[in-house]
């Protein structure tokens, strides 16, 4: 951890995830070995039962909700819509025995996960994902047991990945801006004000590219009052955030009462952007409806997490964003101007969550409404810390947060048992989870949040 | 970047020691004994001092410099009120052959603008009978009365240094509550009411403690864990209102709560020509009680020490952990007294999940203008009330939307918390400079890009 | 390459941290640069390192003037920098350490690791390192951190490299390394400038000397000079810190500490299994290098520890285990090392401060409301008696100086009934007039009959106030000594040896190895 490094001495006592994770390989010696432990004073290696825990929390969940309270009945799935090309058979599983059987493999994987954490190994993020995936899988199993309509897998996942967009740009924009220390709080404000451009631009121009490059720029305007406030005039990032968002809503909403709704017709009806099907691609049953018959701003968004996720980490932009936001003084040193790198890199985050917006008007909605990204900006920073800020985790999250979303409207059709209110509060709760450490530890960059005042 | 440096901090308040050249590492961040604002600590005392700057620019900034960000975001918000206006518009077309239409245009538009706002906050020079006339500031005072108590919450625990931005949640809680016990149980005139306010102040007090106590248990950051709260509420509270037995009205089928008893209203306090209601004086009494806190109790005295300085706070023997605890249940109380306000105020006829009306972000910005002083919150907070009734008068007497408020004190905000900006704008000189700042090169980085706003805002002013 | 300052001088508002400073480093030399702290020492190098900019003077390298923006320039011109807080980033493998700021890349931009693994492994076999690339520098044992901000320097082709007060966080075994290694890089032909207050180290290593005080060059000397020589001019005085002090009559033992562990949050064993007692009316100083435990043991006794084994009883009551304030309550009184971060709240004024530590103790507050008139009365007179001088009682003291600040914490602790006094490092940074002032109230609390600990890196303070010496090395103590032991065998013991001839005086020294 960094307290070899920091004089301070304050340090978390939690075991470090993040690290773990991290580091070159599973199992490794150095992994436990502190500082000056050469000295012959003893250690005492800590290890982090979090992850076994709240296993073992879902699999109670699971017992109870699945199996104790389990429902009779079958259920059924629906893999393929009616137009595609290959069909899939529908499957339908019996809900109780679906139930029993997912909450024993449950505890299996709860129970691998105690023995490795005893035996000083990690707990890889796949098994997580199986026993979510599993999870999910029962409950939607439980959800709709003896219903008479099928729960539509296609139109889950694709209703999940549209629900994403915007949350997926917006964990990016944030996953930079943190990652070079600047937190990003206006992750809203600049989703908000991509929407509100595009619209017009694209109404303006009839050109719907023109108004997906005016809501980057719009968005890198939103950070630019961010970055100048946060490092010019060293006003704390979170208040500068929050009040950008209040901001952003008050501006879009006075020129949409005052200017757009009075010129719908020229201001705000933007072309949309049509569905591209990839060939071949698109026919893959579930995964081409989901990911190959979209428009070309989701394309977009699989090449920014890749290039987001390939730049942070094997570029030289990448090094020293990290290096810039984990130790200020050490880059410096190194001659990276500090306070230029955040600045543009911010400017960049902001751009790039100007591309979600803009995929309210000109993707899904097709007209800028006020206040029409309703919170999916919080729900982006939710995204990047449950990632820990990684760009590949923090898009799984906004894709977990796009399918909690996306369930409470698939199960309003099935008649749900769960009210739908309570999936809309998953996100958040899990974000709480996540930052209270029940999940694992966040650690964020270093230096996040911090401004570098220069001596 | 020197510029920055030497110009920002020196200014707003006094260096903690004296600077002692040991090297960059003594004053530099790295080695700075700090917690990340993303970064949830756990074990030792997680000082903010990044909060502690910032506390230390809300409160050491000048009145002058409040005045003047007031009037810069009205200036912000008349250019873009002109500029929106259809006149001005048709005006600006033939600019260069009758300038003056222009000036004209803008005049009309922007005094009427301003002007409707007043009459609507402050004092209705068109009314023809004394009570029309001095119904504004009656108004602005009921928008005032939530805006001081949540303002009060925020502040509170902004001296502990804590970042309460869940005043929405505690308000939907609170208010939910309060509500529940104003409708449901008849009790006798009085005892309802105070058992009506208690029951907000609980709520408020229990939604807000969950974050200080996630906060000193976890280290959750309870800038995270607040808006994540927000949200919770928002559906928490929605679901209630939908679901028949919680608190929906029975017999309906919209997502409202029934009316409150009348025995559970605040009464008129100046008879039923005007909207203004007790929860006034349970504003201000909320504002005696929180400067009482804030600079004669020891219970105040610990939350600030906290707030500067949680090391030295820990040293001295003060349980930092329980100072988060109880500053957020008594912030998310006075929040939570902005709920009671709505409901049993505001909206009696039963509410919906609308009823916070945004007062709790509107808190952070009363909070930050009144510099997180009890009595500069009250203050503010009758400024933002003033500014809420003036702009639904304002919205109906010259339709410009209601929401240029939002952009207006959102300005203020930002240049509240950027003195040198507001400097710059106004050319006011650098307090506690006397040095010539040196320009040894050509500024070459942020410091940079930042001038070209400065100089649009100056642009603006003039 | 030659090094050449000339002039330099750099102002922070009144004060003037470097005074037209002259230095000449020629190639193939170690040049120690010797003062106190706050000399000027870290500042003049800053400047060297463009990380600061001179307000006059200029550097030559190789008699060419340079002009440097910032440290990439300085870099780029042969500049190395060994940090005293190592610039490194934790998170990173020392490869990307190394390669910071001066990437390779190759097809798409892709960072060239193999490239920097490759140059890590050249220059590490170049000077006798081991040092995996690959490891996150986290993990690494600070002595092997050190190693990789040497070779972040060499691997920019550094010829002169500054090493800021290298072995501050050294043990003697890695100190003696790094001395080879040095010795190792002059005889590439690197210069080299070595900062640093210890007298010892320089003598063993330096081929020239200059020393400087309150910013200025105050002289040159060799290798050969005595450590007197060298230490009346670092010092600038030769006046040596006494305090009138009678002998004292130390009474029954108050504070006893049985077999104490702290260990930290990360799980080190940093205070380990420590025995001793205190008497009434005695000193017990408790010396050391920096960092060998020192701190936590205060933090331990005051209740600021989590994880703290063993007995730690004052006059027949356990402390083990109660919070701060039930310490306190119990007559502890305790000046942090730290007075900024621990001791005092800036913003706050003196009076708040003087009743930081009582916030719910009569007489300063009453059914939870604050007795404002009696503080003022408290303060005005407290201020009077410890010799504050500020504006009055309600000026914040943030304001004041470090001595006038270090009053007012000791004020506030000396004017409760205490049964232990602990002071850590109570004259750290403050100027002579207050050390005086500082120490007489010391000796003043143990004529009083008030067992005192003095916690303290200077060995001046140690054997001015102590009746007793326990000297601590990595965590525990090496051995418990009279007062008027030698300096030569206090330094001995603070490297972790007992000298044969030395016999301690308590029986309990703890775990001697």
């Amino acid at each position: 951890m960094s307290d070899s490094m920091n004089p301070s001495g304050i340090d978390t006592g939690v075991p470090d995830v993040t690290r773990t994770l991290d580091s070159s390989g599973p199992g490794t010696a150095t992994q436990h070995e502190r500082p000056d432990s050469s000295n012959g004073l003893a250690t005492t290696i800590v290890k982090s039962w979090k992850a076994p825990i709240g296993f073992a929390v879902f699999t109670l969940i699971a017992l109870v909700l699945f199996v104790i309270l389990g429902r009779d009945g079958d259920s059924t799935f629906t893999l393929s819509a009616d137009s595609d090309l290959i069909q899939l058979p529908d499957i339908t599983v019996a809900a109780r025995l679906t139930g029993i059987i997912v909450t024993v493999l449950m505890a299996v994987i709860t129970v691998v996960a105690f023995l490795r954490v005893r035996a000083d190994r990690r707990v890889p993020l796949w098994l997580t994902a199986l026993l979510g995936v599993l999870f999910l899988f029962a409950f939607l199993t439980w959800v709709d047991a003896g219903a008479s309509l099928p729960v539509q897998v296609p139109g889950l996942l694709v209703g999940m990945v549209s629900l994403s967009v915007p949350l997926i740009f917006g964990a990016m924009g944030g996953v930079i801006s943190e990652r070079v220390g600047v937190v990003n709080v206006a992750i809203e404000g600049q989703l908000l004000g991509g929407a509100f451009v595009a619209a017009v631009v694209a109404s303006i121009t009839q050109q719907p590219l023109l108004g997906l490059v005016a809501a980057a720029v719009a968005g890198a305007a939103v950070s630019f009052v961010l970055a100048a406030f946060a490092i010019k005039y060293l006003v704390d990032q979170v208040i500068v955030g929050v009040v950008l968002n209040v901001l952003v809503i008050g501006l879009t909403n006075f020129l949409y009462s005052q200017v757009l709704s009075k010129n719908a017709e020229l201001l705000n009806s933007p072309p949309r952007f049509d569905r591209i099907n990839i060939p071949i691609l698109s026919e893959i049953p579930i995964i081409g409806p989901t990911l190959f018959r979209q428009t070309i701003i989701v394309y977009l968004m699989y090449i920014a997490v890749a290039a987001v996720y390939f730049a942070l980490f094997h570029t030289r932009w990448g090094l020293r964003v990290r290096a810039v936001g984990e130790h200020p003084q050490a880059a410096d040193t190194v001659g990276i101007n500090v306070n230029s790198t955040r600045f543009w890199n911010v400017l960049l985050a902001g751009a790039i969550t100007g591309f979600g917006g803009a995929y309210f008007t000109l993707g899904s909605v097709g007209a800028f409404n006020k206040e029409m990204t309703a919170g999916a900006g919080y729900i982006a920073l939710a995204a990047v810390i449950f990632g820990q800020w990684d760009p590949i985790r923090a898009t799984l999250a906004a894709l977990l947060f796009g399918f909690a979303s996306n369930l409470q409207n698939a199960l309003g059709i099935i008649g749900s048992p769960v009210p739908s209110e309570f999936m809309l509060m998953l996100p958040y709760l899990l974000t709480i989870f996540a930052v209270a450490g029940l999940v694992g530890r966040s650690r964020g960059p270093a230096a996040s949040g911090r401004p570098y005042i220069k001596s | 970047m020197s510029d920055a440096a030497s110009s920002a901090p020196g200014s707003s308040a006094p260096v903690p020691s004296a600077p002692v050249p040991s090297g960059p590492a003594s004053s530099g961040p790295a080695s700075s004994p700090v917690t990340p604002a993303g970064s949830p600590t756990m074990g030792s005392v997680a000082p903010p001092p990044k909060s502690n700057q910032i506390l230390r620019d809300i409160m050491g900034g000048s009145v002058v410099i409040s005045i003047l960000a007031v009037l810069l975001a009205l200036v912000v918000g008349g250019i873009l009120i002109a500029v929106t206006d259809e006149n001005v518009q048709a005006a600006s077309v033939y600019f260069f052959s009758r300038p003056g239409d222009t000036f004209n245009a803008i005049w009309v538009s922007v005094s009427g603008a301003y002007g409707a706002l007043f009459q609507g906050a402050v004092y209705n020079f068109g009314g023809n009978t004394f009570v029309k006339q001095i119904k504004p500031i009656t108004d602005t005072l009921t928008f005032a009365t939530p805006l001081i108590a949540a303002g009060l919450g925020v502040g509170l625990a902004f001296r502990a240094g804590m970042f309460n931005i869940g005043g929405q949640g505690q308000m939907l809680i609170a208010a939910a509550c309060s509500g529940w016990v104003a409708y449901s149980f008849p009790l006798p005139y009085g005892i309802h009411l105070i058992v009506a306010v208690l029951a907000g102040i609980v709520g408020g007090a229990v939604w807000g403690g969950i974050v200080g106590v996630l906060k000193a248990r976890t280290g959750a950051h309870e800038v995270i864990v607040t808006i994540m709260l927000n949200y919770i509420a928002v559906y928490l509270i929605s679901y209630l209102l939908r679901t028949p037995g919680a608190l929906q009205a029975p017999g309906s089928s919209n997502p409202k709560t029934p009316a409150d008893l009348p025995t559970a209203i605040y009464p008129d306090l100046l008879g039923g020509d005007f909207n203004l209601h007790a929860g006034l004086l349970v504003s201000i009494a909320a504002t005696v009680f929180v400067w009482w806190l804030l600079s004669r109790s020891s219970l105040g005295f610990k939350f600030r020490a906290v707030g500067v300085n949680p090391n030295a706070a820990r040293v001295a023997g003060i349980n930092v952990k329980r100072s988060y605890i109880y500053v957020m249940l008594l912030s998310g109380g006075l929040v939570g007294l902005a709920g009671v306000a709505q409901v049993l105020g505001t909206v009696t006829s039963g509410f919906s999940s609308g009823i916070d009306a945004g007062i709790g972000f509107d808190a952070i910005t009363v909070a930050l203008l009144g510099r997180s002083k009890p009595w500069g919150i009250f203050v503010a907070g009758i400024l933002f009330g003033a500014f809420k009734a003036g702009g639904f008068a304002m919205q109906a007497g010259q339709g410009i939307p209601v929401d240029i408020v939002l952009v207006v004190q959102s300005l203020i905000v930002l240049f509240i918390a950027a003195p040198p900006l507001v400097r710059a704008v106004f050319r006011l000189p650098t307090p506690g400079t006397a040095k010539k700042p040196k320009q040894p090169k050509p500024p070459r980085d942020s410091s940079a890009q930042a001038k070209p706003a400065a100089a649009a805002e100056a642009v603006a002013a003039k | 390459m030659k090094l050449e300052l000339r002039g330099i001088t750099k102002r922070f508002g009144s004060l003037i941290a470097n005074d037209h400073i002259d230095l000449v480093v020629k190639p193939g030399e170690i040049h120690a640069l010797l003062g106190e702290n706050g000399a000027g020492k870290s500042t003049l190098m800053n400047v060297l390192y463009g990380l600061y900019q001179a307000d006059d003077g200029e550097i030559l390298l190789d008699d060419e003037v340079q002009h440097f923006a910032g440290p990439g320039d300085a870099m780029n011109a042969g500049i190395g920098m060994v940090h005293q807080h190592f610039m490194l980033i934790p998170v990173f493998t020392v490869a990307e350490n190394v390669m910071l700021g001066h990437e390779q890349t190759k097809g798409l931009g892709r960072l060239d690791l193999a490239a920097a693994r490759a140059r890590v492994r050249e220059i590490g076999s170049q000077f006798g390192f081991d040092v995996d690339p690959d490891a996150l520098v986290e993990d690494l044992p600070v002595g092997v951190q050190q190693r990789v901000e040497i070779i972040k320097a060499l691997s920019r082709d550094a010829k002169v490299l500054v090493f800021d007060e290298p072995t501050a966080v050294l043990t003697p075994q890695e100190t003696d390394e790094l001395m080879v290694i040095m010795g190792q890089l002059r005889d590439a032909g690197t210069s080299i400038v070595f900062i640093t207050h210890k007298l010892r180290e320089v003598r063993e290593i330096a081929d020239r000397i200059t020393i400087i005080r309150l910013g200025k060059v105050v002289g040159e000397a060799e290798p050969t000079a005595t450590n007197a020589e060298l230490a009346s001019l670092m010092v600038g005085r030769s006046v040596e810190l006494t305090v009138h002090k009678e002998h004292s009559e130390p009474g029954e033992a108050a504070l006893i500490v049985k077999d104490l562990s702290v260990v930290d949050a990360v799980g080190q064993l940093v205070v380990n299994s420590v025995s001793f007692e205190v008497h009434h009316g005695e000193i017990l100083a408790i010396a050391g290098v920096q960092g060998n435990g020192q701190t936590e043991l205060s933090e331990a006794i005051i209740g600021l520890q989590d994880d703290v084994r063993g007995t730690i009883i004052l006059d027949g009551k356990s402390l083990v285990g109660l919070s701060v304030s039930k310490v306190l309550d119990a007559g502890v009184g305790f000046v942090p090392e730290d007075r900024n971060v621990d001791g005092l709240v800036g913003e706050f004024t003196i009076a708040e401060n003087l009743m930081l530590d009582r916030s719910d103790n009569e007489p300063f507050v009453k059914r939870g409301t604050l007795q404002l008139s009696y503080l003022n009365t408290f303060a005005e007179e407290k201020a009077k008696e410890f010799d504050v001088r500020s504006q009055g009682i309600q000026t914040p003291v943030g304001r004041l100086s470090g001595g006038n600040q270090q009053k007012v914490v000791l004020a506030r602790e000396l004017s409760r009934d205490l049964r232990l006094f602990l002071a850590a490092q109570p004259t750290r940074g403050i100027d002579v007039g207050s050390i005086e002032f500082v120490h007489k109230r010391i000796v003043e609390t143990r004529d009083a009959g008030v067992p005192v600990i003095v916690v303290s890196t200077e060995l001046d303070e140690v054997t001015a106030l102590a009746d007793r010496i326990a000297v601590m090395y990595r965590g525990s103590i090496v051995g418990i000594v009279p007062g008027n032991t030698s300096r030569d065998v206090l330094g001995l013991m603070m490297t972790g040896e007992v000298p044969a001839e030395i016999t301690t005086t308590d029986s309990i020294e703890g775990a001697l190895l």
